[in-house]
């Protein structure tokens, strides 16, 4: 009974729901600590790899910056949209926090749509899994972060449903935001993953 | 607090109750999960142990032909894989999670379900791995499986797959209990608990799952690389197709040499918790202890080419990392002279625990003195891939690690399972163990210095090392004889009704301070600490009671559940599906492991309440 969750929950006041600080956030905090190594090792990975193109093609020469571009606009302004979730769940306005999971959730999905049109024409100008090593660093690194968007969408729409058939109270409340703290790491790692393979990439 | 009692009839009949094995399927108790570790090692240590002995009936006599040269491979991988992965962390995690939460005054640890989560995910994953056995085919690239060595284009049987994809099984157990205790310790302390007030073990518990979190990452990524080279034909290590022969060494080795530590920080908490008890004084240096442990992991992350001095990166790399990895000799230094300093002037009792702990000190000396010299990177050409350096690690590893942990057992046994083992066959243990180990590893350092590599499945005569392997093969027998007596010693105890008292080595952390065994729910009323030693600290000053931080009340428990036998249980399927090449097994356990994560992700668990008795059983 006097765990550290419930002692958050009943002290909370009555009008607003405060953001918690149970054992669920630090929790989350520590798995994007282990996360952001998993990433570094990947990305340290397409680093040493990249030059190693064989016949296959560089990335220079198939990179797409504008489209790649709008793709990262699109998961930016979900990190926004995210925020204005939760700030309308503190407001216990439960239906402003629906609209705008939902809202993030779809730009969730027309990310991955880019994702996979880039896939797509990559495949089809000759770049695979096994062309190159280079092919295989290059899906690997950003195949994982769409794995890692993918997780995200599925958690949202869970919550969104969860939502939707029970309303919010104090747990379900901490649960979204561990879950927007999520969808941050995932967008900050596209940043980094923008600025080190497409950017630095294009300009060779 | 005023929800509770009308909550509390309703909240009972939600939770389902267990019976049987089925409680221990589906306990989400941190001492359940922490004996059920400590057994599953053991079971294992089994199969290891019985390679080790294989191994030393072959090299025996030279050109002996016990078995092939192709079966000695998949012995010395496994036997490594093994002790390293199924044995060593293991136990020491079944010893944290058993006693850690117990240590801080905390009633469970932060996520109970993940926790069993990381159980099944590690006892899944090693049958997984030995059932490589029934498809004829068992990893045989040695336990740290360097690529090319590893790829389809040399390693082409199954057992390369089962190694990926078992030990990446087991890998996320380990890092979600990397996760739960950090959580766990920062979060749950009771009141007062500070962290310059925590126990040692505790210490070196907190500082061991910083280190698993940020050493797993790097080998979670190594072992997908190499699924997908070897499952779906990409290249990250097919130096034809310009991939790297030296990227799985590297992150290998980024995350082996952090592992080192992984299974050694526990054992230096497990001696700082039992010199102080048995020579009756207080700990010496206990803040430079804490620093050393931190140090410690620290530096560790910066040493890892040391596993690599021979692939010629040039003398600059080579010198660094000479220099960080003897620098690691200071904090672990300090930690040594500060055990002699509690031992200096003590009345010291000579427990089975105390003579495996006192024993860890000679013997990680000798490990780390031997390491040292190989961290001599010019030297080390010399030692690199021989016996030497089998003598090296082995010292560390069972010296240091499995001497730590026998004296864990023997010290933590009353708490965890409510009895005393037997001192008379503890010494026997002690003394066959102790006296075998060295007669089995001491000679390595000779064969190694002669020139014996290691790894090869025979050898010719006339080199001098037929004799110093002799000597190791008759020393690995009353090792034997050490372990069967530890087994007898386990079985008569648990033969005996269950009696021990709750204090039964006048001991110093709080865990003390319960029943032996703890009752379920750990502290009737959430203890306040006052001081270091914080037990010690009130049979001293106080009235040899802890002063209560809370009301007494009823006490709110998590239910059990099956939901993390059932993820492990699907994960593990969807890796046979993978090994086998099947999309649909794959694609379907894969499936049916995501339905139960969601599931878990929603799962809202009220629990259950009870009301103790004080010092007695529960309702
Ligand atoms: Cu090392």
């Amino acid at each position: 009974m006097s765990t550290q969750t419930h002692v958050a929950v009943h002290a909370a006041p009555a009008t607003e729901l405060q953001l918690p600080k149970d054992n669920r956030v630090l929790g989350l905090w520590v798995f994007l600590a282990g996360e952001c190594a998993f990433f570094a090792s990947l990305i340290g990975t397409y680093l040493g790899l990249h030059t190693a193109t064989l016949h296959g093609p560089t990335g220079q020469q198939i990179f797409d910056l504008p489209l790649t571009t709008i793709a990262t606009l699109i998961l930016l302004s979900s990190s926004l949209t995210v925020v204005l979730g939760v700030q309308a769940m503190q407001r216990r306005d439960a239906r402003g926090m629906q609209i705008w999971l939902w809202i993030t959730a779809l730009l969730g999905l027309f990310f991955l749509e880019f994702q996979g049109y880039e896939f797509y024409t990559f495949y089809n100008s000759g770049l695979t899994l096994h062309t190159s090593a280079f092919g295989s660093a290059f899906f690997t690194l950003t195949g994982f972060h769409g794995l890692h968007v993918l997780f995200g969408v599925f958690w949202i729409l869970l919550l969104l449903f969860q939502s939707v058939k029970h309303g919010i109270n104090e747990e379900r409340t901490s649960k979204v935001f561990v879950m927007s703290l999520y969808w941050h790491f995932v967008d900050v790692v596209w940043v980094v993953l923008f600025t080190l393979v497409y950017l630095a990439g294009k300009v060779g | 607090m005023a929800a509770i009692p009308e909550r509390l009839v309703a909240v009972h009949s939600e939770s389902r109750t267990y019976t049987g094995i089925w409680s221990w399927l589906a306990t989400v108790d941190h001492k359940r999960i922490g004996i059920m570790y400590i057994l599953a090692g053991l079971f294992f240590m089994a199969f290891g142990g019985a390679e080790a002995l294989i191994i030393r009936l072959q090299l025996w006599a030279p050109n002996s032909h016990v078995v092939s040269a192709e079966t000695f491979n998949q012995l010395f991988t496994m036997h490594g894989v093994t002790m390293i992965f199924l044995v060593a962390m293991p136990i020491l995690i079944g010893f944290i999670n058993a006693i850690v939460p117990l240590q801080i005054g905390a009633r469970d640890v932060a996520f109970p379900r993940m926790n069993a989560l990381s159980l099944w995910l590690f006892v899944l994953g090693g049958l997984f791995l030995y059932s490589s056995f029934l498809f004829g085919s068992m990893p045989d690239a040695g336990w740290f499986n360097n690529a090319p060595l590893s790829e389809l284009a040399f390693s082409k049987g199954l057992g390369v797959d089962f190694y990926d994809i078992g030990l990446q099984i087991s890998g996320f157990g380990t890092l979600m209990t990397g996760i739960n205790f950090l959580v766990t310790i920062l979060n749950m302390r009771a009141p007062g608990m500070r962290l310059l007030r925590m126990p040692l073990f505790t210490w070196s518990a907190l500082i061991t799952m910083l280190l698993i979190l940020f050493a797993f990452p790097p080998i979670t990524v190594n072992l997908i690389l190499q699924m997908f080279d070897r499952l779906f034909g990409a290249n990250f290590f097919v130096v034809g197709n310009g991939g790297s022969a030296l990227l799985w060494q590297n992150l290998f080795w980024i995350f082996g040499h952090p592992e080192v530590y992984i299974v050694i920080l526990p054992a230096f908490g497990i001696i700082s918790e039992i010199i102080p008890v048995f020579a009756k004084k207080v700990l010496f240096g206990y803040e430079s202890m804490a620093m050393a442990l931190s140090v410690i992991a620290f530096l560790s992350f910066m040493v890892w080419t040391h596993h690599m001095f021979a692939d010629g990166l040039g003398p600059v790399v080579n010198s660094l990392f000479a220099i960080t990895s003897m620098l690691i000799a200071v904090p672990t230094g300090i930690k040594i002279f500060n055990w002699l300093a509690t031992l200096w002037g003590g009345k010291i009792h000579f427990t089975s625990a105390m003579l495996y702990a006192l024993s860890f000190i000679p013997l990680f000396v000798i490990g780390g003195v031997s390491g040292i010299m190989l961290a001599m990177a010019p030297a080390d050409l010399q030692y690199n891939d021989s016996y030497f350096v089998v003598a090296h690690f082995h010292y560390v590893l069972f010296g240091g690690t499995l001497m730590g942990a026998l004296a864990a057992l023997y010290y933590w046994f009353p708490k965890m399972w409510g009895r005393m083992l037997n001192e008379k066959l503890g010494k026997w243990n002690f003394w066959l163990v102790f006296i075998g180990f060295n007669v089995t590893f001491f000679p390595m350092h000779i064969s190694g210095l002669l020139g014996m590599p290691r790894r090869i499945s025979t050898y010719a005569p006339g080199n001098g090392w037929t004799i110093w392997n002799q000597i190791s093969t008759i020393g690995a027998f009353i090792l034997l004889a050490g372990m069967l007596i530890l087994l007898y010693n386990l079985i008569q105890t648990f033969l005996h009704p269950a009696d021990a008292p709750a204090d039964p080595w006048d001991g110093r952390a709080l865990e003390w301070s319960l029943t032996s065994p703890a009752p379920e729910y750990n502290f009737a009323q959430t203890p306040l600490v006052r001081g270091r030693d914080a037990y010690w600290l009130e049979k001293r000053e106080g009235d040899g009671k802890l002063q209560p931080a809370e009301p007494a009340g009823p006490i709110h428990m998590p239910s059990p559940s099956l939901a993390p036998l059932g993820i492990a249980l699907t994960i593990v399927l969807a890796g046979y599906g993978a090994v086998l090449h099947s999309t649909i097994i794959g694609g379907l356990f894969l499936l049916l492991t995501f339905v139960q994560i969601g599931r878990a992700l929603l799962a809202e668990d009220h629990g259950f309440h009870v009301t103790p008795h004080v010092g007695g059983e529960a309702q």
